[in-house]
C-alpha cells in the first residue's frame, strides 16, 4: 500500500502551482468573472501547451494518457487558484463523455480538439427538476424515419453550456422500466450551432463559474450523434458522473487549504489586545479544527481518486463518500475562514469570497452532502 | 498511490485471519460488542493477550530480539483490520502495548529493553501511566510529584489521579520532579516504578459510568532504584511526550479499529430497532446521520492511511496525524449519541432488566465515551498542539 504522491506527481503538483500563480492571480480571476465565457484565449491555449486539457486522454487521441490521480494533482492547484473557464466542463464532463461512452469516429473526430484547445464541450445533464439521477431526465428524444432523432426540451445550470462548442445532451429515448430505473437514457452530441439550439448565461453566486440554460426546440440530429447504447446511456453516464464529482472533490480540496493557508497566515500577523490573534485560543481553536477538516477531506478525496481510477467495486461509494465529506468541509472552512478575517474578510476586495462562493457552486454540483449521505445509506444496503 | 498489498502482506493477513477464526474466545461472537475492555473483561483479556503473543501478533513493528514481530507499520495495520473483521476483543495490557513498551525500545537501555518489553507483550506485567495529579492535568509540566535522590535511589512523594488500570498494574511510566528549580518542562525525569513497592497505595474511583477503571495513586516515601530511570535525568519531558506521540501512533489504530466496531454494531441496531413504523434504518433523517457516521468512519481509516505511508517511508508523520486524535474523539461522541437516539427510550433500560437491549453494554458505551475527549489530553489541548505545532500559531 502507498497513499502518497510519487516524484513525478509531486513534480506535477509544483509546476501547476507555479503556473497558477503566474498565469491565474486573483486579478485574472476577477478579469474572468466579468467575462461571459470565464476564460480568454490565450490562457487557454497556455492550459492546451500544458498538456493540461487532454492530461487524463489516451496519446492515440492527442492526449497525455496520465492517470485520474496525476489529474487531482492539477485539479486541487486549479481549486486553490480559483481558475475560472470552462476547463471542468470540457475536460470533466463533456470531454470524459466522449473518452467513456464515445465510437472511435467520435472520440478521433473530438477528443483531439479538446486537447489542443480547439473545441470546448460541456454536458447538460439537469433540468428544472433539479435532479442528478437517471429519472431526472426528461428532455425527450423522439426518432426519425432516417434512425435520427428530433431533441425538445430544456437543460438548467450546464456549466459553459453557452461558450460551448459541443453539447452531450443527456435525453429520455424510453422510460424507465420495473427491472432498471436507469433504463431510457440516451445520449446525444449536438453542435452548439445546431438549429433549434439556444443558450443563455444565468447570473450565478459563483461568478467564477459559468451556469447556462440550453434549450432545445425541435433539434434534428443524424445517427451518427447518438454517443454510447441507446437506452443504456446511464451507464456510462454515472461512471462520468462519479469520476467528475470526485475531481470537483480535488478541486474543492485544494480551495479549502487555500482558505486554511490565508487564515493562518492572517491569524499570526494580525493584532487585536496587544497580541496576534492566533494566540488567542478561540482563533487558535478554530484554525485547528480547519486544519482537520481539510485534511481529512484530502484523505477521503485522494481514496476516491484512487477508487475511480483502478475501477474498484467501491468506487461509487468511495466518491459519494467523498462529496458528501468535502461538500460540508469546504463551506464550513470557507465560511470560518471569511470569521476569522473579520471585517476586511466580508469586503469585495478581499478573496475570500471567491473561495466561499466556489465553495457553496461546488457543494451544490452534482448532489450536496444529504444527497451523497443518502446515497452511501443505499450503497451499504442500510 | 496504490491500495493492493504485496503477496507478503497478503499472505500475513490469510494468516492473521485462519489464527482469528480458530483461536478467538468461543462465547465471544455471542456477547454484545463493546469498543473497550470492561473490568468484568480483564481476566479474558488477559488470556487473549497471552494467545495473541504466543501466536506471534503483538509487538508487531517491535525488534525481534526484545519479543517483537520486526515487521511494518502496515503489518500492524493489517493485523487490526482483521481485529475488527473478526470483533475480537482488546488485549489487557493496553497502555503496555501502546505506550510502554515503544517508549522503552526507544530511549531505553539494554538492560531495560530486556528486563520490560517481553513481559508487556506476553502481558505478565500489566503497565499504567502516572502522568496526571489533583492540579497538573492539561497544564502536566506544573506536576509536583518529587523524586529525591539518596544514595543509589530516588525517594518519592507525591499522588497520581485518573491512572487506568492502576488497581491491576505492575508497573507505572512516572514523571516526576527531580529539579525544581529548573524551568518547569527541564526538570523532570521518568522513571519506571515497581507498583508493588512500600509506599504505593491504590485507591479506585468510581467513575461516571459506575465502573471503577481508573484510580488515585499515593506515592509516600516510595523508593525507586536509580537504574529505575528511563532516558536521562532530567529529560523526562522529552520521553513523556515521545510517549504520547506513539499513543497517538499506535492507538491511532487502535482508535480506527474502535470506531470500526463501534460503527458497526450501531448499523446492525438501527436495523433491528423500531421507529415510525418500521426499522431505525429506513427513517430518512436516522439514515442521514447513521451515514454521516460511515463516511467519518471511512475518512479515519485514510487520514491513518496516509499516516501510514508517511512512517512507511521514513517520515514524520504530517498533519494528516495530528487531526486524528481530535477527530476521533468529536466523532465517537457523536456516534454514541446517534446509537443512544435509535435506542429511544430503551436507552434508559439498563443491565439486569429483560427488556435492556444488548444488556445494556450502549449504556456503558455512550457514558464512557465522555471520557474520549479528557483522557490523554483534552481536545482543548489537541487543538492548541495543532495551532502551534502544525500551523506555526503564536502561543497565548
Amino acid at each position: 500500500m502507498d497513499f502518497g504522491f510519487s516524484q513525478e506527481q509531486d513534480l506535477l503538483r509544483q509546476t501547476a502551482r507555479s503556473f497558477l500563480e503566474k498565469e491565474c492571480p486573483s486579478t485574472f480571476v476577477r478579469r474572468m468573472m466579468e467575462d461571459p465565457s470565464g476564460t480568454i484565449d490565450e490562457f487557454w491555449a497556455k492550459l492546451a501547451e500544458l498538456g493540461w486539457l487532454g492530461l487524463i486522454y489516451p496519446e492515440a487521441y492527442g492526449g497525455v494518457g496520465l492517470g485520474f490521480v496525476d489529474l487531482t494533482v492539477v485539479l486541487e492547484e486549479m481549486g486553490r487558484a480559483v481558475m475560472p473557464g470552462p476547463y471542468f466542463s470540457t475536460v470533466l464532463l463533456g470531454g470524459l463523455a466522449l473518452a467513456e461512452a464515445g465510437s472511435e469516429v467520435q472520440k478521433q473526430a473530438w477528443l483531439p480538439k479538446i486537447a489542443t484547445g480547439e473545441a470546448r464541450v460541456t454536458l447538460a445533464l439537469t433540468e428544472e427538476s433539479a435532479r442528478w439521477d437517471a429519472e431526472g431526465i426528461q428532455l425527450g428524444a423522439k426518432p426519425t424515419k432516417d434512425g435520427g432523432h428530433v431533441l425538445s426540451g430544456t437543460k438548467l445550470f450546464v456549466p459553459d453550456g453557452h461558450a460551448a462548442d459541443l453539447l452531450v445532451v443527456a435525453a429520455r429515448t424510453a422510460k424507465p422500466t420495473k427491472q432498471d430505473a436507469h433504463h431510457g437514457v440516451s445520449l446525444f452530441l449536438v453542435p452548439a450551432e445546431t438549429k433549434g439550439v439556444k443558450t443563455a448565461l444565468l447570473p450565478t453566486m459563483d461568478q467564477t463559474r459559468k451556469l447556462a440554460e440550453v434549450t432545445l426546440s425541435r433539434v434534428e440530429v443524424g445517427p451518427e450523434a447518438l454517443l454510447g447504447p441507446a437506452d443504456e446511456g446511464w451507464t456510462p453516464l454515472a461512471r462520468v458522473l462519479d469520476r467528475a464529482t470526485v475531481a470537483l472533490c480535488a478541486e474543492m480540496c485544494g480551495g479549502a487549504q487555500k482558505v486554511l493557508d490565508m487564515s493562518t497566515e492572517y491569524a499570526k500577523v494580525r493584532v487585536a489586545f496587544g497580541k496576534p490573534i492566533g494566540a488567542y485560543q478561540a482563533v487558535k481553536h478554530k484554525c485547528a479544527d480547519m486544519l482537520v477538516a481539510v485534511e481529512n477531506a484530502k484523505s477521503i478525496t485522494y481514496y476516491a481518486a484512487w477508487a475511480v481510477d483502478e475501477g474498484v467495486a467501491e468506487a461509487p461509494l468511495a466518491t459519494s463518500m467523498a462529496k458528501a465529506y468535502v461538500s460540508d468541509a469546504y463551506r464550513k472552512v470557507a465560511g470560518d475562514g471569511i470569521q476569522l478575517h473579520g471585517g476586511i474578510g466580508f469586503t469585495w476586495e478581499h478573496d475570500l469570497h471567491l473561495y466561499f462562493k466556489r465553495a457553496k457552486g461546488s457543494e451544490v454540483a452534482f448532489g450536496d452532502a444529504t444527497l451523497h449521505r443518502e446515497r452511501v445509506a443505499q450503497l451499504i444496503n442500510l | 498511490m496504490d491500495f493492493n498489498l504485496t503477496p507478503e502482506q497478503e499472505a500475513f493477513r490469510a494468516e492473521v485471519r485462519a489464527w482469528l477464526s480458530t483461536n478467538l474466545p468461543p462465547d465471544w461472537a455471542s456477547r454484545p460488542t463493546t469498543d473497550i475492555p470492561r473490568v468484568e473483561m480483564y481476566d479474558l483479556g488477559r488470556i487473549w493477550q497471552r494467545k495473541l503473543y504466543e501466536a506471534g501478533l503483538l509487538g508487531i513493528t517491535w525488534p525481534k530480539e526484545y519479543g517483537g514481530c520486526g515487521l511494518t507499520w502496515m503489518e500492524e495495520l493489517i493485523f487490526h483490520e482483521e481485529l475488527v473483521l473478526h470483533k475480537a476483543p482488546p488485549p489487557l495490557n493496553i497502555l503496555g502495548l501502546g505506550m510502554a513498551g515503544p517508549t522503552i525500545i526507544a530511549y531505553g537501555t539494554e538492560e531495560q529493553k530486556r528486563r520490560y518489553v517481553q513481559k508487556i507483550l506476553t502481558g505478565e506485567e500489566i503497565w499504567c501511566q502516572g502522568y496526571s495529579e489533583p492540579n497538573a492535568g492539561s497544564d502536566l509540566a506544573s506536576l509536583q510529584t518529587r523524586a529525591v535522590r539518596d544514595g543509589d535511589h530516588y525517594v518519592v512523594n507525591g499522588q497520581k489521579v485518573w491512572t487506568s488500570l492502576a488497581h491491576i498494574a505492575d508497573w507505572m511510566m512516572l514523571l516526576a520532579r527531580t529539579d525544581p528549580r529548573a524551568p518547569k518542562h527541564k526538570g523532570i525525569t521518568y522513571f519506571l516504578l515497581d507498583m508493588h513497592s512500600p509506599g504505593v497505595t491504590v485507591r479506585p474511583l468510581r467513575q461516571l459510568t459506575g465502573d471503577a477503571e481508573f484510580n488515585e495513586v499515593f506515592l509516600e516515601n516510595v523508593r525507586i532504584p536509580a537504574s529505575s530511570i528511563l532516558g536521562e535525568l532530567n529529560q523526562g519531558w522529552q520521553v513523556g511526550i515521545t510517549t504520547l506521540m506513539y499513543e497517538r501512533l499506535a492507538l491511532g489504530f487502535g482508535l480506527q479499529t474502535r470506531f470500526q466496531i463501534a460503527l458497526e454494531a450501531t448499523l446492525g441496531l438501527a436495523k433491528r430497532m423500531r421507529r415510525n413504523g418500521g426499522t431505525a434504518a429506513q427513517d430518512p433523517v436516522m439514515r442521514q446521520k447513521l451515514a454521516q457516521l460511515v463516511i467519518d468512519n471511512a475518512v479515519f481509516k485514510y487520514t491513518g492511511a496516509r499516516a501510514i505511508t508517511r512512517l512507511l517511508k521514513g517520515e514524520m508523520p504530517g498533519p494528516e496525524a495530528s487531526a486524528g486524535k481530535i477527530w476521533w474523539c468529536d466523532r465517537h461522541q457523536a456516534l454514541q449519541d446517534v446509537a443512544q437516539e435509535v435506542l429511544g427510550p430503551y436507552a434508559q433500560v439498563g443491565k439486569g432488566s429483560p427488556w435492556a437491549v444488548d444488556q445494556g453494554i450502549w449504556q456503558y458505551s455512550f457514558l464512557r465515551s465522555r471520557a474520549n475527549s479528557i483522557e490523554g489530553g483534552t481536545t482543548e489541548i489537541q487543538r492548541n498542539i495543532v495551532g502551534e505545532r502544525v500551523l506555526g500559531l503564536p502561543k497565548d
